[in-house]
This record gives structure tokens, sequence and C-alpha cells, in this order.
């Protein structure tokens, strides 16, 4: 075992973990952030997503000691800083989820697609997007929640009334 | 699980709808009221078993179907708080515990609204009743100027009301009214309007807990190799290196129980999952394979299901003399299709956390689709008494019909049986896909004849695997599988064949593990029906639309269809290389119809658009009608065009998403979606949508391209 230093959400923590363990079991088991889900250990599903320094990453093939004391990993819980992200409203309003497991997932890749693409097309959305997979089939509505949250964000960068 | 000699839909009356009138029955309510103090100023108050007051005004209103993303959450609460004139908004909701006081706890089937419309209903009516007369008893007024609105009794002359936890009390005391007056459709304030679905916050902000999720203290973690060949014997293991690995804490020889089978198994116990994980791929393990090189394999199955295609099955149905119509027709045809075995593949793995305790009592948390089997699974396996069982069913990362089968769930009390400790396993993506249980591959032998002009005669003999038989141990040698038999019986489809027709079936064993999987055999038996049909329309020289319209005899059939078409614009020019098609199934009470648009491109086909229409009578929420309506068109896709399960040599092909690919977003096509509104009582709306997607593309392929495809899965890129 070994000692990590992480900064998780803004937050400093410290960890006792083997140096080959995923950033997802660290996250998961020693931070106890469970919003960041398992899905197939192989980097093929994308419900492990989290962030590093913003970067989408896949935590599940992470070592914990491939990320640095000072790299900034945000999990779902640290997206909204405390406040619903413009995405998860976007997820509100237009129903996506259904059993919701992969969508922690979903919306970590979303969130950095709208963070470097602030107007995306179906097909930039169709890249960001498509190495999540989700089982229950809301595809559909993730496609229009995006878009929903690029026109909220737009909005609220303009101000209303303002044009 | 329980030997049962069923219909499934018997099964279902049985253990579903009698065992609930015995929990809900009228006169049982107040037998039922319960009463517990939970501090001395609060009095909670159960008025039936799915109510609870207490004096504070707190209303909890327990779900009895567990929640695996179909939205049983909001949808079961509803048809209680509609006649019980209150706000979801108002009121906690918390799942069963598969007591028998709640009935049937089963998420399957699509059974949910349409087995709770009535009693779920009348259990809210049955408390608005008894609230109310105990607002009017305590004010020395009628019953008939009192009303119940948004949690409280209003005196209607006066205008003065009295909350429901103010009333509670007097209400328990009451007889339980003998037939409630449930409200008139027109006057619904839930039922059938759009209403956000309330758990939906926690999905997306990490907060939800799934099974996967649950940590109790003192906890171990169990990360299991299961034997390659599914039933393998346990030779030798030899677990030296797996001891190395920090955090292990013990290797244990284990076993994994199916209801057809038990397979042994070896665990390896830890601190943690990922120490757990590595010791299991560090663990060097012999195993006896016996014979299962030779009989596990799907070849071998689909041989000989294909080899029992041209011999007589077991008739379930016949009209006319098919054989002798058929054999003196001039115009004929005879084909057969198939569809694979499929992995349910729920992006949370199947995992559970188990308790059994020194004192003899067990607890158990973990995302299942029955509390109630789970409840009578466990009891039996670990032999204690029900009131020593607790469980609580957490949300459900998907399941599908997979997590209604307990293998995972009493791999965990093995375990704590035997190491005194709760322990928690979580199965591995391989485990999922390499283990199953699989929704059965099917073969379907079609055989039709055309006179005059019209489809005359058709018969459909389906072949595989029967889950009443290998799950149940319950299909008689000389019987057709009633389950799936009724399925694709002239009964269900509505075509009136006006010659003859016939249902038959013929049963090919296997050992391979198999379970409910979405939609069930309409999953596979829409495939051959559907597309056959379309054969025989085209044989006619018939329009596909117009030849369903003419045989189908029933006018919800005939409405879905007919706005199919127009949602669709059936009929209208199409762009050069398109083509389209259609077919429509009623699984579960409720008529799907779906008209897909592909387009030619190589040496196979795009597809541009999916439209579904879908009749499930009275439904909660229509956005959850269409959001359920759009995961079947994407999984009905995924079985179509990607990868199916197959066993070479004793051992499955497939181990994650890389080899049992599942339909992502980049190839989703566009879909609208259609309700058609008939008042009728309700159908299933989880599972209906699914079983005309694969042949409605496989008719549309054959309108572009000529191609007709009788075999799933489809390479849609390379069209053979």
């Amino acid at each position: 075992m070994a000692i990590f230093n992480l900064t998780v959400n803004n937050k400093k923590v410290k960890v006792d973990v083997e140096p080959d363990m995923p950033l997802l079991w660290v996250v998961r088991d020693f931070v106890d952030l469970k919003g960041t889900k398992f899905g197939c250990g192989m980097t093929l599903c994308g419900a492990c997503t989290i962030h590093l320094d913003g970067q989408p990453t896949r935590s599940c093939q992470t070592p914990v000691s491939s990320v640095g004391k000072n790299t900034k990993i945000t999990t779902i819980e640290g997206i909204g800083n405390g406040k619903l992200h413009a995405i998860q409203q976007a997820w509100i309003e237009e129903q996506v989820p259904q059993c919701g497991y992969c969508q922690s997932g979903q919306i970590m890749s979303a969130v950095a697609l709208l963070k470097s693409n602030p107007s995306p097309s179906d097909q930039d959305i169709d890249s960001a997007m498509s190495g999540n997979l989700c089982r229950c089939g809301t595809y559909d509505r993730i496609r229009k929640a995006i878009h929903r949250a690029a026109d909220t964000i737009k909005v609220s960068e303009k101000g209303i009334g303002k044009n | 699980m329980e030997n049962i000699k069923a219909t499934r839909r018997d099964f279902l009356k049985t253990t579903g709808l009698t065992s609930f009138g015995l929990a809900l029955g009228i006169s049982s309510f107040a037998k039922d009221a319960v009463v517990k103090k939970i501090n001395p100023a609060i009095i909670k108050l159960e008025i039936n078993p799915f109510i609870i007051i207490d004096t504070a005004g707190n209303i909890t209103i327990v779900n009895p179907r567990p929640d695996m993303g179909q939205g049983s959450t909001q949808a079961v609460p509803s048809l209680l708080a509609e006649e019980l004139e209150i706000s979801l908004e108002q009121v906690k909701i918390v799942q069963s515990d598969g007591k028998d006081k709640y009935g049937n706890q089963t998420s399957g089937g699509s059974s949910s609204v349409r087995s709770l419309w009535e009693p779920i209903r009348k259990a809210g009516a049955a408390a608005r009743e008894m609230l109310t007369e105990s607002a009017a008893k305590r004010w020395n007024v009628p019953v008939i100027e009192c009303y119940a609105k948004d949690g409280t009794i209003v005196h209607k002359p006066t205008g003065r009301s009295l909350s429901y936890g103010e009333l509670a009390d007097d209400a328990s005391k009451l007889e339980i009214p003998k037939n409630p007056k449930l409200k008139d459709p027109k006057d619904f304030k839930i039922i059938g309007k759009y209403n956000k679905r309330l758990d939906v916050p926690e999905r997306v902000n990490g907060k939800a807990v799934y099974g996967i999720d649950v940590d109790v203290p003192g906890m171990v973690y169990a990360s299991i190799l299961h034997s390659p060949s599914l039933h393998g014997k346990v030779v030798s293991i030899d677990d030296a290196e797996a001891k190395k690995i920090k955090g292990v804490l013990k290797v244990v020889k284990t076993e994994r129980t199916m209801p057809h089978r038990t397979s042994e198994a070896v665990a390896v116990i830890a601190t943690n999952w990922w120490a757990a994980l590595k010791g299991k791929k560090a663990l060097k393990v012999n195993w006896d394979n016996a014979d299962y090189e030779k009989t596990l394999s799907t070849e071998k199955y689909f041989a000989e299901a294909h080899a029992a295609a041209t011999k007589e099955g077991i008739n379930f149905e016949e009209k006319g003399d098919f054989s002798a119509k058929y054999n003196s027709a001039g115009k004929k045809l005879e084909a057969s299709y198939e569809t694979p075995f499929l992995a349910h593949a729920p992006i949370e793995p199947e995992n559970a956390v188990v308790h059994v305790k020194e004192d003899g009592t067990v607890e158990i948390w973990a995302p299942i689709q029955g509390p109630d089997w789970a409840l009578r699974d466990v009891c039996a396996y670990l032999k204690v008494a029900p009131e020593k069982v607790k469980i609580n069913v957490t949300l459900l990362g998907g399941a599908f019909g997979r997590k209604a089968y307990h293998d995972f769930l009493l791999e965990a009390c093995h375990l704590s049986r035997e190491l005194k400790k709760p322990v928690k396993v979580i199965w591995t993506r391989e485990d999922d896909i390499t283990q199953g249980p699989y929704r059965p591959g099917m073969v379907s032998h079609m055989q039709g004849f055309v006179e005059n002009g019209a489809i005359a005669g058709y018969h459909h003999h389906a072949i595989g695997e029967s889950i009443l038989g290998q799950v149940f141990k319950g299909l008689k040698s000389d019987e057709a599988d009633p389950w799936l038999s009724e399925e694709i019986s002239t009964n269900n489809n509505k075509y009136n064949f006006a010659t003859a027709s016939k249902v038959s079936w013929t049963n090919v064993k296997t050992d391979i593990p198999i379970v409910w999987w979405r939609s069930v055999y309409a999953s596979n038996f829409g495939w051959g029906q559907e597309c056959f049909i379309d054969e025989l329309a085209h044989l006619a020289g018939k329009d596909p639309m117009k030849a369903r319209m003419e045989l189908v005899k029933d006018d919800r059939f005939k409405k879905v269809l007919e706005t199919l078409a127009e949602k669709s614009a059936w009929g209208e020019k199409l762009a050069e290389g398109q083509g389209k098609g259609i077919a429509v199934f009623k699984s579960f009470d409720s008529i799907s119809a779906t008209c897909i648009t592909v387009t030619k491109k190589d040496q196979g086909v795009t597809i541009d658009k999916v439209i579904s229409v879908i009749d499930c009578g009275y439904y909660v929420n229509p956005d959850n009608v269409k959001a359920q309506t759009e995961g079947n068109i994407v999984m009905g896709l995924t079985a179509a065009i990607k990868d199916g399960i197959t066993f070479t040599n004793g051992v499955c092909d497939q181990s994650n998403y890389h080899q049992y690919n599942i339909m992502r977003l980049n190839e989703t096509p566009k879909m609208e979606i259609y309700i058609v509104d008939s008042g009728a009582n309700p159908g299933g709306v989880g599972e209906p949508g699914l079983p005309p997607i694969a042949p409605a593309l496989g008719n549309a392929i054959f309108a572009a391209t000529g191609k007709r495809m009788r075999k799933l899965p489809l390479d849609i890129n390379n069209l053979a």
C-alpha cells in the first residue's frame, strides 16, 4: 500500500491504496463518492467517466499512481459546485434518465463537450458521446438535452433580454 | 424458484392477484392496520399496507414494484395518489420488502400498471373514504358535505379543513369500505398527464443508490471465478499467487445456484473489490468440464432446431387442415427465421450485499426485480423463515429480466453464511456476458399460401428451449409451451387466415441458462411472424400495409396501423435507394407498430428513421410511454444489428462490450413515437415497443434492396 494525495472536487484527500488501483475504485470505495460507476472495466462503456483537469477520462483504467497530486479530479458530485450544472438541469428538463446508471458518465462527457464546444452540432455530439453506452436507450434525449443546455448557457452568458 | 405448471397468465394471476387480494382484501385492511409509536408524540398509522400516515402529517406510499428504469417509482404511486387526492410531491415513496402483505412484487412482464390498476387505486380510494368519514364525524356533519383535496379533507359549506395527519388516528379505527368508489377517468389529475419523474434529479447528481453502491459496516468484498464452461466441476485450486495480493483475505470454494443446475465456483474474498478481482485473476483452477465441450454449443443447438423445422411439432392451435391445404396450394412459401441468444448486459452488473447474522436473521441489499421471489429463493436456500429475512431493494442500474434470476444473490448468501460477515458480491462484465442467463435463441419455421390474391394460409412453427421448461420445470412434454404459443397465436395477432392456419411448437433443449429478456419470446417470434407476413404479401402482390389491414380483425390493431400509415406517410414516393418496412405486434396487452426507413449504401443500408405507434390503453405518464418506446427502439435495433451470444466448445465466445456490442449514440437513428388513446384497460409499456423493431427493419431492407433477411443479427453494412 502507498499513500496518495489527491484533489477531488476541490478537496484534498489522502488515500492508502495499491498504486495500480484504478481511480474508479479509489473514488468509490476510499473517497466514498459512489456517483462514478463501474460498467465494463475496459474503457468500453464510459460509465466511469470523470474529469482530470477538465479532460473526460475513463477512471476504470487510470491507475491512481498515474494521477499527480495537483491534478484536479472532478466527479459527478463536483460538477455543479453545489448547484445543478446546466447539463444536469437539461437532463431533468428532457427527462433523460431511465435507470440512470450510465448517466453520470454521460453527463461528464457532455459537460466536457460543451466546455470545448459551446454550440455543438449533431455530428459533434455524435463524436463526443459515442464512447458512453446506455442500455436503456436514452440517446435521442441525450442529444436533445445537450442542445438545450447549450442554448441555456448561451442565454445566461448573454444575459436574458440584452440581445 | 417454484415449480409452476401453469400458463404465464395463470401464473401472474395466482402468485399476483390472488395473494394481492389477500393482502388488500377489503376485510383484511382493518386487521392489517398497524399502529407503531415511533416516538411518544408521533404515531405511525398503516391504513393499509401501501399507505402509512403519521400524526405529524407525513405520508408514505409503498411502491411494490422495483424500479429498473421503467418508471415504476412514479407509475404505481401515481395510481394511489390519484385516488387519495394528493400529489407525489407531498409523499415519501419507499420500496416494498418482499413480504406477503404487498402481494406480487416482481417487475416483469410489463405488469406493474396493468395488474395494479384496480387494486392500488382501490387502496387509495378506501383510504380517502376513511379519512373523509373521520372528518365528517369530527365535525358532526354529513359525509357528503366533505371531500378530499391535496392531503386534506375539506368541509364544503364552511371551507374548514383537516389534514390527513390530523385524521389518520381516527381513520385507522374505521371499518374498511367494502367497495370504495373509484374516480371517473375524466376527473384524473395525475393519471394520463405529463409529470416529471421525481426520481430523476437523484439520477443526474450521483446520489441515487444502486445495489453496487451499498456499503455496510464490517463488509468484505468478493469476486467469483465461474466455470468457463458454465457447469464444470472444480478439480483443484492453486491460490498461492492470489493470497499474495494485498487485501486478499481468503479463497473459498462456492457455488452458483441456478434454477436448473448448481455449478461450482471459487470466490476470492478481500478488503476491497479491486483486490478481490486481482486475486481472482491470479487464481489457477483446474476444471473438469465433463462433456460440456461437446454439448454446450449454439451451432449444435441451431442445427437441432433447423432439423426439427420440417418435422411435425405439437399443435397449439389449428384451423382447417393446414398441411393438406398447404400441400395442394399453388402459390406457397416456406422459410426459416432465426434469432440468436442474447445477454441482457445491464450497465450495472449483477451484485448483492448479504449479511447472514449470528442470531439467525438475514439482511439483504440488492438490485433485484422481485423481492417477493427473492425472499422465497433466499428462504429456501438458507432454510430460514421469511420473518427472519429483511430485504432492502435498491435502485436497479438496468435489468431487462436479468435481475429476476437470483444466482448472484444466492452466491452472496452462501459466502456470507460461510464467512459469518456481510459480503458484497460484484460480478465483472465478463461474468455477466459469459455466464448468462440469456434470451434463448429461437427458430421460426414458417409456411403460408395465397388464394385468389389474398393471404389465406399460415403456419408458425416455433422451435427452441423453453423458459417454462428450463427455469420452472413446468413444461409438459406433450404440450405446446403456452407462454410463447399464446403470443404467436391468431388469438393474439388477430390475423384471420381464410382457409387454414396453425401454430405449433417443438422443444429443443440446452444447458445454456436462459431467462426472460425484454419482451421475452415476442422479441424472438416477432421477427419470423412479421417478416413472413411481408413475404406472403409480396407473394400475393399486395402492399404490406394493405395486406395487414385486410388480414387483421381487430379495431385497435387497425387504428394503430392507420396511425402508422399516416405518420410515416406510407405509400408516398421514396427517394432513390430508399425503402420502408413495417411490422406490428401485440405483447403484454399492448399493440405496437413500427415503420423503419432505410437507404441503400454500398453493400448494405443506413437506417434513416424509426416511427413507432403504441396503443397501451390507459397509461400514467405519456412521456414515460414515449421514453420506454424510445428505449425499445434502441434495444430492438441492437438485437437486430449488433452481436448475438454464441457458445463454441462449451465456452461463450463473447466477453465484454467489444465483442457484445450495444448500439451507440452515433448509430441511433431519428425516431418519433405516437400514442393511440384507446381508453382500453392498461397494457404494458416497458416491453411492447420492442418486438416490431427487427421485422420492420428486415422488411425495410427488402423494400430497399430486394434482399430477404431471415437470420439475426444482421450486418447492415454488408448484407449477404
